[in-house]
């Protein structure tokens, strides 16, 4: 890679680039996180899975959250949507502790978490229905989100008849729907085939830029991470920690012919560096795979 | 399809090939029956007099051993008698298939041979009415006490360990004790079938609430659903179509105690009806009975499995 020599830092902003930040910057912080720990107490030993995690998000701003596998990223979303408790440090929304699930932070799981029973409409609805929305009321909004993800004309199906991404479409619609003031995404795309991942990440953005929405979203794709993110994070495992906070110097709007860039292939260049030195280490407790003997008959050879 | 695909695990039948598999699980074993009924090489242990010839103490219709009968015969033969004439015949109690289906006719034609004893429909629908109320009692406790032990932690352990020891204890041995407290009509035949279901009931309802996806009532929390919101909204709807087939299978184990609950105190119902059949040795009436409890218990279950496909659209694991 001798392209990677004559690269300018990732640090370095276009002019555009930086007025985007300060303008972000002057929005109010929406969520603050204040030396958050989190150790699992399991019978034959405490795994220290977060440890003195700090970081502000703006409002609007879109946040990825990348690391190592089993670094910690699903244990932070999931302590920020209220599902686990800490066990050290407080998570602050718009300025208030965060105290089990709520209807101010929505969620979109990995796994397809639609519920079976209810048809798309229905599922959409499910949120305003709980926290007292008239039927009708819910039933007009529903209808304007199936819009707004273009599947309106799958209202009334069950989710078991749309493809992968469609559900997903319909859960990020759910989420929406109850207008929450920030969107937790925890490998939303991951099941995803790469095609309709490159569409939903698209979408995405553009509901992103159509709505006063503060996005966290969990991936372990590089690429995404910089195509969407604002600003990432970099946890290192074990215990997972910050290990730094990349403002992406790409411009927005972003394009696919962007991830040749040379802010993108910096930015990346940088990423790779940070998890792939921190992966080294290995995951704990893990031995090298061992090497395995030949079982091919000599000569047969396919390097 | 090839035979291969056949027997892949889980092989996908063609709906076809579903129903004719279906039809010869009931043809098989009835070409058995026939063949052990029809064909005297097959089995037929026993010969049935047609004429006594010489032999005093044979009758007419009266079954006996082969080898009695070969003996007889060799006896009469040597001292020059009349001969004894005779059919090779099976066991009384294995009547053939075109006798029970005869049977099964008349009775539900024929009056009953005592008077003022009941018909069998009449009969029938008293078993009906007890397996219903058993089956009734039971649920409205044990479906409710079920899915709160599924879904709440502190009633399953307040609860099941007491109920997985009370469902060891054989349901009929409650029997005495329920007609002292009952009498002696259909309050304690009630009793039995409640006291046989309910804490299977309580514990395979509590099983299968436990199995819903957690990740849907995570969603739900996300959602801002709170407690009973989360029990009304996420976990009842989520486990209906597995609850609605367990308690299918309840009920077909409702049934299995009934003949037991039936005995106790006055025996009523079918119970009564077979007894009294066997009593007169007519067991042609007697298997056309338990027959009928057979195409009642599967009607039901078809026709609630069918009612099943359209109250839960979305439900894919049953096959269409
Ligand atoms: N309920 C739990 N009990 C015990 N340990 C847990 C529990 N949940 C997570 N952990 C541990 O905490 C650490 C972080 O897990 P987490 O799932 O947050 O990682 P992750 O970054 O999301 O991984 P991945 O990229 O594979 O999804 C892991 O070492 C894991 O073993
Ligand atoms: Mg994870």
């Amino acid at each position: 890679m001798n392209a990677q020599k004559t690269l300018p830092s990732y640090l370095e902003q276009s002019q555009q680039v930086r007025e985007r930040f300060d303008r972000m910057k002057s929005r109010e912080v929406i969520l603050k996180v204040k030396s958050l720990g989190k150790t699992f107490e399991t019978q034959k030993r405490e795994t220290v899975a977060l440890k003195d995690i700090n970081f502000e998000t703006y409002r609007r701003e879109f946040l990825c959250i990348v690391g190592p596998s089993g670094c910690g990223k699903s244990t932070l979303i999931r302590i920020l949507a209220g599902l686990e408790t800490q066990t050290s440090g407080e998570v602050l929304l718009q300025g208030k502790p965060v105290r089990g699930p709520g209807r101010d932070r929505g969620m979109v799981f990995q796994g397809y978490t639609l519920f079976p029973w209810l048809t798309v409409k229905r599922n959409v609805m499910f949120g305003l229905e709980v926290n007292n929305a008239g039927r009708l009321e819910a039933e007009t909004q529903a209808l304007q989100w199936l819009q707004l993800i273009g599947l309106e004309k799958f209202a009334d199906a069950y989710p078991h008849q749309l493809s992968g991404g469609m559900k997903q479409r319909v859960a990020i619609a759910r989420a929406l729907a109850n207008q929450p003031r920030i969107l937790l995404m925890d490998e939303p795309f991951g099941a995803l085939d790469a095609q309709t991942r490159t569409r939903m990440q698209a979408h995405l953005l553009e509901i992103w830029r159509k709505i006063d929405i503060t996005i966290v979203f969990i991936t372990h794709d590089l690429d995404e991470a910089i195509y969407l993110a604002d600003r990432i994070l970099v946890l290192k495992p074990h215990p997972g920690e910050v290990q730094e906070l990349i403002e992406v110097p790409v411009p927005r709007p972003r394009q696919m012919d962007q991830f040749i860039s040379e802010e993108f292939l910096t930015t990346k260049a940088r990423l790779e560096e940070l998890i792939y030195s921190s992966e080294a280490h290995g995951e704990e407790g893990e031995e090298p795979y061992p090497m395995m003997m030949r079982l091919a008959e000599v000569g047969d050879n396919v390097e | 399809m090839t035979r291969t695909r056949w027997f892949a695990v889980h092989a996908e039948l063609s709906p076809r090939a579903r129903s004719l598999l279906g039809f010869f699980s009931f043809v098989l074993p009835i070409l058995l029956w026939c063949i052990v009924s029809y064909v005297p090489a097959v089995w037929h242990p026993l010969v049935l007099i047609t004429d006594p010839g010489s032999v005093d103490y044979f009758q007419p219709d009266m079954r006996v051993d082969r080898a009695t009968f070969d003996q007889e015969t060799a006896d009469a033969t040597a001292q020059n008698r009349a001969l004894p004439q005779g059919v090779p015949a099976n066991p009384i109690y294995l009547p053939a298939p075109h006798e029970v289906l005869k049977a099964f006719y008349t009775s539900f034609t024929m009056p009953p041979e005592a008077r003022d004893s009941p018909w069998l429909h009449q009969s029938l629908w008293h078993s009906i009415q007890v397996i219903f109320w058993g089956f009734v009692i039971s649920s409205i406790f044990g479906v409710p006490l079920g899915i709160l032990c599924g879904t709440y932690s502190p009633i399953s352990r307040l609860t099941e360990p007491f109920v997985e020891f009370f469902r060891y204890l054989p349901a009929p041995a409650f029997g005495a004790l329920a007609v002292a407290i009952l009498g002696i009509y259909d309050g304690p035949k009630i009793a039995v079938i409640v006291i046989g279901t309910f804490f299977q009931q309580v514990l395979i309802i509590a099983n299968t609430t436990r199995k819903l996806d957690g990740a849907l009532v995570e969603a739900a929390l996300t959602l801002g659903t709170k407690n009973l919101q989360l029990l009304s909204r996420v976990v009842i709807p989520g486990i209906l179509p597995d609850l609605y087939r367990d308690q299918r299978i309840l009920l077909g184990w409702a049934w299995t105690y009934l003949i037991v609950a039936e005995l106790i105190g006055t025996t009523t119902g079918i119970t009564w009806f077979i007894t009294q059949q066997a009593r007169y040795q007519h067991f042609a009436n007697v298997y056309a009975a338990i027959f009928i409890i057979g195409i009642i218990g599967l009607g039901t279950d078809i026709l609630l499995g069918l009612l099943g496909k359209r109250l839960f659209p979305w439900d894919r694991t049953v096959k269409a």
